[in-house]
């Protein structure tokens, strides 16, 4: 047996796409399916590198297209398979994500979000959180986990894993630029030492016997015939999806309970906006922090308590906005002033949130 | 008590009659698979794939296990799983749509890639499913509902030859072969050995089938037999074009 890409816990130092490498081989992923595009490369990099020691298999597809359906069609036989993205790849990848949704393919995908629209910068955005919770034609009945550290890009890729196979929806990482590319310290670790059961795979397709004699052939569809039908079909998937959701989410909150301002950020932007509380607080402001963890399903029951108790709501994020449509659409009926702070494709500082908070004093 | 017609043993039984249009090509496609399948004695290690089109109705066609993929995306959907499970054999099936204009670039580098792979594809000139607008493959002046008037070269230019693009694509490890329903004795061989040649881990192989059309090409039968065999072999040569088993000349 070969052996364990890990032993027990180590303390590294290295970039966010080593770090998702490392952890999809802890997470004993079969096969990664991959297409260039920065700033995910390194994932790829790593991977090629890293796979062969541990019999794990990769394939280089000739467009983001493949690299999904791909991905999809790994899953199906079975296999813990996982692709990456950024931008425009994730464009091309909402095509097959909506098959993972509609026919429950656990896939997981990990998104380095650039700029955008169209090919912008390579370098980081959050302008892809409508697309990874909502993009191609259907409901979002998706998982999406949006990381803030390489720690956590370790932890939230095994866990993606775990979550896509549990409930069978396709499961986001999502991360960015920054966090790609940033050289950063954390533990990696083997799962099983701290306690953390990889969940079974099970082939879709291409299980034993023959079909029709020993066993019911797999037939797996995607098009339904009648509007009753796909209404029925996607009722169900709906009522599952809200069924797990409350299981599924994740968020984090600080000094919210006594806070008079609220700030709402999501990914990377959380440390800068976890600096400017802690900062706030030190000068006597009553402010507070409410991190989404999942942006889909969002905590919309604990957001809206959160800031239904606050007197002034800031949200911050690296896009025009996409985080405040889910927050409002979170939070609706609260009639609590609500500021934003938007800075599409640019990184935010504390500096930036505590000047904001203390101007609007 | 029902007399059952003969039919191949890995179809099932169940979801027959078929869902193809009468004078469909699709039945007698996938007849010689069934056959070939049963012949090759693999009914038990096949996947299989079909796309969006009318080839989706093949999905519930066989007593093997199936996924109905997108349109143009069946090629990477059984990449994927041969690549993580090569135990199994893997068909593509699907029409010219598919194949040469919307999944073009994945069967173009599926087979630069040499995928361990067989990819059946039905050519009758036209998209059915959606109506019988002009594919890739129909023929010169040929009349669809984008080309009223008929297919123009000069604007839409000429058919596409999948097999010979495929052939001149890959290596000598590929099979790569044009059949017709027109011959199915003929075309179950040739898919017997695209078969045989994805059994044998030997590389890529690839079978398009003149197919008909008749709902969407307005013909009766003995216009769309004279189609298939004389109007579509005009420009569509049935034959091997690729065959490992054989040298090169």
């Amino acid at each position: 047996m070969t052996e364990k890409p890990i032993q027990g816990e180590k303390r590294v130092f290295m970039t966010g796409n080593e770090v998702v490498a490392w952890a999809a081989l802890a997470a004993d992923v079969d096969i990664m399916y991959g297409y260039p595009i920065t700033p995910q490369n390194e994932v790829m990099h790593y991977w090629t590198r890293l796979s062969p020691k541990y019999g794990r298999g990769f394939l280089q597809t000739e467009d983001e297209i493949s690299a999904g359906f791909t991905t999809c069609g790994g899953v199906l036989s079975g296999k813990r398979a996982f692709t990456a993205t950024a931008g425009p790849g994730n464009m091309l990848m909402q095509e097959s994500m909506t098959m993972a949704e509609m026919m429950r393919i656990p896939t997981v995908l990990v998104v380095q979000q650039r700029g955008g629209p169209s090919t912008a910068t390579v370098i980081y955005s959050q302008q892809e959180v409508t697309m990874t919770c909502f993009g191609g034609n259907g409901e979002g009945l998706r998982i999406v986990y949006s990381t803030s550290t390489h720690q956590e890009l370790f932890d939230y890729t095994i866990k993606s894993f775990n979550t896509a196979w549990k409930y069978r929806f396709p499961t986001f990482v999502l991360g960015d630029g920054y966090q790609a590319k940033m050289r950063e310290s954390l533990y990696i670790y083997d799962p099983a030492a701290k306690g953390i059961v990889m969940e079974k795979t099970v082939p879709y397709l291409g299980q034993e016997g023959t079909p029709g004699v020993d066993r019911e052939p797999q037939h797996l569809r995607n098009t339904y015939n009648t509007e009753e039908e796909l209404n029925e079909q996607v009722n169900n998937l709906v009522a599952e999806y809200e069924k797990i959701a409350p299981e599924v989410i994740e968020y984090q909150t600080f000094n919210t309970d006594d806070a008079d301002i609220v700030i709402i950020a999501h990914g990377v932007v959380t440390r800068a906006a976890q600096a400017a509380v802690k900062e706030l607080r030190k000068q006597g402001v009553k402010a507070g922090h409410f991190r989404p963890v999942t942006l889909r399903p969002i905590a919309a029951k604990e957001l809206k308590a959160v800031a239904g108790k606050a007197k002034k709501i800031i949200i911050a994020e690296s896009a025009q906005g996409q985080l405040e449509k889910l927050v409002k659409d979170a939070i609706y009926g609260i009639a609590t002033p609500l500021e934003n702070y938007f800075r599409p494709g640019q990184g935010i500082t504390s500096e930036e949130l505590v000047d904001l908070v203390k101007k609007g004093m | 008590m029902s007399k059952v017609p003969n039919m191949p043993k890995s179809w099932r039984e169940e979801t027959k009659p078929h869902k193809f249009c009468p004078g469909c090509g699709h039945g007698l496609i996938l007849k010689a698979l069934g056959e070939a399948i049963d012949e090759l004695g693999i009914q038990d290690r096949v996947v299989f794939g079909c796309d969006i089109g009318c080839s989706l109705l093949s999905w519930d066609f066989f007593n093997v296990d199936a996924v109905q993929t997108h349109h143009g995306r069946t090629t990477p959907v059984m990449t994927g799983i041969k690549r993580a499970r090569p135990d199994r054999i893997c068909i593509a099936y699907m029409g010219d749509g598919g194949g040469y204009a919307i999944g073009s670039g994945h069967l173009v580098n599926a087979a630069a890639r040499n995928e361990k792979l067989t990819v059946i594809l039905a050519n009758n000139c036209n998209y059915g499913m959606t109506g019988g607008q002009m594919a890739p493959t129909s023929l010169p002046h040929m009349k669809t509902e984008t080309t009223p008037y008929g297919r123009d070269p000069e604007v839409t230019g000429y058919p596409t030859q999948g097999p010979e693009m495929v052939a001149a694509i890959t290596r000598e490890s590929a099979y790569v072969a044009r059949g017709t329903v027109a011959n199915v004795r003929q075309l179950k061989n040739y898919i017997k050995k695209a078969l045989q040649n994805q059994i044998d881990g030997t590389g890529f192989s690839f079978v398009e089938a003149l197919s008909g059309c008749p709902t969407n090409w307005s013909t009766n039968a003995k216009d769309t037999w004279a189609f298939i065999e004389k109007g579509m072999t005009e420009y569509f040569k049935v034959g091997e074009i690729k065959d490992p088993a054989k040298k090169e000349a």
